[in-house]
């Protein structure tokens, strides 16, 4: 267990979040890549001590294969992230000019509401005016008259 | 089960029956009803019926029944009363009211699952029909959905009884963990103790007191008035609030004497039954009143049965059985009322036109047996509470005798209130109902309601005949009602139920009772005015209107806070929720020792270049730069797989990086040249700390993971395998393609969706003004040619129609 290469992967992780919490898309991408690589390294530091190549039937202190494989597969699966989100910033170059993330239009207007409106308050005032005492009652159902 | 089954099938396909659906609830319940008669000698001897059906034998989860007198006698008011209602209600309802096979379907369900609640010896099985019963109760309130009332009630009735049930599912754990068993029967046969019971026993408390509208949860019972009277009749006085009497008389026996258990119920019974009778002297509508009286005559039950001495029990279980069976038939009768002039206020009530005799005599009769007059059944349920109580050696027992002495009082009263105010012309105008004068445009008294048919009034009929036979023959309901008792509490002697025990306290007590409701009848005027100043103190209903509102406007702050459309927003909390909660646990986790600074000189560069190159990239404000950046901590981790023996690795990335570039640089060309987005200072700040706090994060989890490996490593399988079992020397090629394929396979698919994704996006048609600039290169990205062509495209429509042709 390298301390020293942990440190780094630590390092990786801080920068790509500040990156992952921009506005602008390429930016977030870089940021993915970044963690991207963090991600690898904590993969093979998570093996053994490091070893000369594994081949089978090779002498010496053989690496750990088992990281590696993992290793090498989140590598090629970042890169097809890193491919889709840049042919996303593609497309918002294309349609707005720059690869600014906006709110979403929808999500602002929920929250911007207060829940005076909420049905449920509706209905219980109605039952409230319906809980105190001496109060003249009508329902009226649908009866066979 | 089979209820069950008939339910579900009234539900989805009973639209075309109407009313008819009454007709096979009906025979359901008969079925049942009948059933439970054709055993009744055996079980009531002493021979209880049951049966084991395994469920999740994991969680104790069974489905084991056992009937004996007790359960039967709630299984024979259950499906008689409910035989009963479905009669009444297929008269009840106009023919052409929609929604009928509905409301049977819950009927039928909700029959089905109280039989499971008083029949079922499994804790949790008992909570799961529990529950049931809460929901057929939800959806039976609520069944006018079009009514906003009826909704509220609905989910008032709910959220009380699920909040309790709740509590209930909590200390059926606590009390089950401490026995070793949910085994109902072999709990109370030999009662765990200790702390963790008592705190159960609480729990349980307060599921039996929602359930049953016990003060201060009792809010919810008038409210559900709204239903319709079928349904108040049959869940809201005859059985489903009984559902928590039941339960306080099965533990009682065994637990009386633990923790809080005796005075908890014994002050919240007595509060109820004072504070609803109290509370029924003030109501206008027939049912309301009805409402508040069953909260107090379940107050009643749960003094007697919490008491948990054999005398009590007996009294309570024969109280049990007077009160099912005069409400159900007062429900009814304020039913009839309410059909045949549309109101139930009683200011408004009491013209009749001929006709009217039976209905009102089954009233009369219930009524008696509400307020405790002898020759009615009600009477010999009271005379033996007085008389458990007169001789109680339980502390206290004195006050207790008090306070149901003066419950019975305002019982009277407020039966006389009832029954007057439903039938007795002019009573509005006799200081008995209402203190001032009636205003007649207000509420317009009815004058010659039309008689109801005889199949209206034939079901409350026949349970005011049930109450009047047992209060002049009780002896018939002597093995039933002894047996019950018996099978709550073994200390039970059997015995003759009788209405005359020579001249002893318990009758001095009853005439009391009687005289004193007698007087505040006729000083109906000044009990309303002092009704008017005193009040039951803290109504539950404010407080759950209240949490409810804040329940509301707490989410609406949360939903505006992590809900407000911001990216950066939901990534930030994203990733400090990731960090925070598994951090919490590694701040209490041991750093392993042995970690030194120990890293060979190309490590140390090897790190260094990586950190220099990421910060570079995380902060050069031109976008290329920072590219090519990236690209520099991707070519050091390249070094770093060829120090770490990973040549695979190393190749990979290399080639993997050159891409990355080129892709960059496709795109990044049609961008602006820097990043121009300038966050404000406390955005730049909290980016900081969340940065900061994932980094500390992973560095912990580096350090402590590498010290917390517990098995064995693979990797030597692999070595040794690879060869013989995969047939390749390189054993990271032979671990991708042949030991783990599967997920190489995974992989090469999220390829090529990300591959789909990325074709589609570019060959979208760029708008007229963007398509001018005419990039040529572009083109090139992923080898689709043909962009040109969507130069022409109008807007944003796809350019696949132009590119084929």
């Amino acid at each position: 267990m390298s301390v020293v290469m942990a440190a780094a992967a630590a390092g990786l992780f801080s920068l790509g979040t500040w990156l992952l919490l921009q506005r602008e898309l390429s930016r977030i991408i870089i940021g993915l890549g970044l963690i991207g690589h963090g991600a690898n390294l904590l993969l093979l530091l998570s093996g053994g001590e490091r070893g000369r190549p594994v081949f089978a039937g090779g002498h010496g202190t053989l690496a750990d294969p088992l990281p590696q494989a993992f290793a090498l597969t989140a590598i090629v699966i970042t890169f097809g992230v890193v491919a889709f989100l840049l042919a996303l910033a593609w497309r918002s170059v294309e349609l707005t000019g720059n690869d600014l993330v906006e709110d979403d239009v929808e999500d602002r207007r929920i929250a911007s509401q207060r829940g005076d409106h909420d049905e449920e308050v509706v209905d219980e005032q109605a039952l409230l005016a319906d809980q105190s005492d001496e109060t003249t009652v009508s329902v009226h159902e649908e009866h066979e008259r | 089960m089979l209820q069950a089954v008939i339910g579900l099938a009234l539900l989805a396909g009973g639209r075309r029956l109407g009313r008819g659906a009454f007709a096979i609830g009906g025979a359901s319940a008969l079925a049942v009803l009948g059933w439970a008669l054709w055993h009744r000698a055996g079980i009531v001897a002493g021979e209880p019926v049951t049966e084991h059906t395994g469920w999740v034998p994991q969680l104790g989860l069974a489905l084991d029944l056992r009937i004996d007198a007790f359960s039967l006698l709630m299984v024979l008011l259950v499906a008689g009363i409910g035989a009963l209602i479905h009669a009444y209600a297929s008269r009840y309802f106009g023919a052409t009211t929609p929604g009928l096979h509905r409301l049977a379907g819950l009927l039928v369900l909700f029959t089905a699952a109280m039989v499971g609640v008083v029949t079922t010896s499994n804790l949790l099985a008992l909570y799961l029909a529990w529950e049931l019963t809460s929901v057929t109760s939800y959806l039976l309130v609520g069944w006018n959905d079009r009514d906003a009332r009826a909704r509220a009630a609905a989910l008032q009735a709910i959220l009380i009884t699920g909040a309790g049930g709740l509590a209930m599912l909590g200390g059926f754990v606590l009390i089950g963990s401490a026995a070793g068993t949910f085994d109902l029967t072999a709990i109370l046969a030999s009662p765990p103790t200790g702390a963790r019971v008592e705190a159960g026993l609480v729990l349980v408390l307060l599921g039996a007191f929602t359930k049953s509208a016990q003060w201060p949860f009792s809010s919810w019972l008038p409210g559900a008035m709204v239903a319709p009277t079928p349904v108040s009749a049959f869940l809201h006085s005859a059985t489903m609030v009984k559902a928590g009497v039941y339960l306080v008389a099965r533990f009682s026996p065994a637990f009386a004497e633990q923790g809080l258990w005796r005075p908890l119920v014994l002050g919240v019974g007595l509060i109820s039954m004072i504070g609803g009778g109290w509370r029924a002297l003030r109501q206008y509508d027939l049912k309301r009143i009805l409402a508040f009286g069953t909260i107090s005559q379940l107050g009643f039950m749960m003094v007697l049965f919490g008491a948990g001495s054999p005398e009590a029990t007996t009294a309570g279980v024969l109280l049990l059985f007077a009160h099912a069976l005069f409400k159900a038939s007062l429900f009814m009768v304020v039913g009839v009322v309410d059909h045949q002039t549309n109101t139930r206020d009683i200011r408004a009530l009491g013209g009749y036109g001929p006709g009217w005799w039976w209905p009102r005599a089954a009233a009369v009769a219930s009524g008696a047996s509400m307020a405790g007059i002898p020759l009615f059944f009600g009477f010999i349920a009271k005379e033996s509470a007085y008389e458990s109580w007169v001789h109680s050696p339980i502390g206290g027992g004195g006050l207790v005798l008090v306070g149901i002495v003066a419950g019975s009082v305002l019982t009277f009263a407020y039966t006389g209130r009832l029954l007057l105010g439903a039938f007795r012309p002019g009573a509005a105008y006799e200081g008995i109902v209402a203190i001032e004068p009636l205003d007649p445009t207000e509420v317009a008294p009815v004058t010659e309601a039309p008689a109801p048919t005889w199949t209206l009034w034939a079901p409350a009929a026949v349970l005011a005949g049930l109450t009047v036979l047992l209060g002049v023959v009780p002896d018939l309901a002597s093995k039933l009602v002894y047996g019950a008792a018996e099978s709550l509490d073994p200390a039970v002697e059997g015995g003759h139920l009788a209405i005359w025990h020579g001249v002893n306290e318990a009758l001095v007590l009853s005439a009391v009772t009687i005289a004193l409701g007698l007087a505040m009848v006729a000083g109906g005027r000044v009990v309303g005015r002092i009704g008017r100043v005193v009040h039951v103190p803290f109504d539950g209903g404010a407080v759950y209107l209240g949490a409810l509102r804040a329940l509301n406007r707490t989410a609406d702050r949360v939903t505006s806070v992590l809900q407000n459309g911001s990216l950066p927003v939901y990534a930030g909390v994203i990733l400090l929720t990731a960090t925070v909660l598994p951090g919490a646990v590694l701040l209490g986790a041991d750093v392993p020792t042995g970690l030194a600074i120990d890293s060979s000189p190309g490590e140390w560069a090897i790190a260094a270049l990586i950190l220099a190159a990421g910060t570079a990239a995380a902060t050069v404000r031109r976008r290329m730069a920072a590219v090519l950046c990236l690209g520099g901590v991707g070519y050091a981790m390249g070094l770093y797989f060829v120090l770490q023996g990973a040549p695979d690795l190393a190749l990979t990335q290399f080639t993997i990086e050159t891409l990355a570039a080129v892709l960059f640089v496709l795109v990044l060309r049609r961008l602006p040249t820097r990043f121009r987005e300038r966050p404000t200072p406390r955005g730049r700040a909290v980016r900081l700390v969340i940065s900061l706090l994932v980094g500390m994060f992973v560095f912990a989890f580096a350090l402590i993971a590498s010290g917390a490996r517990t098995a064995p490593s693979l990797s030597g399988y692999f070595t040794d395998n690879a060869l013989p079992e995969g047939g390749g020397a390189n054993v990271v090629n032979v671990i991708l393609v042949d030991f783990r394929g599967f997920d190489t396979m995974g992989e090469a698919t999220v390829l090529v969706v990300a591959a789909l994704g990325v074709v589609s996006l570019a060959r979208l048609a760029r708008p007229r003004s963007a398509a001018a600039g005419g990039v040529d290169g572009v083109d090139g990205i992923d080898g689709i040619d043909g962009i040109d062509g969507a130069g022409g495209a109008d807007g944003l429509e796809p350019a696949h129609g132009e590119d084929a042709s």
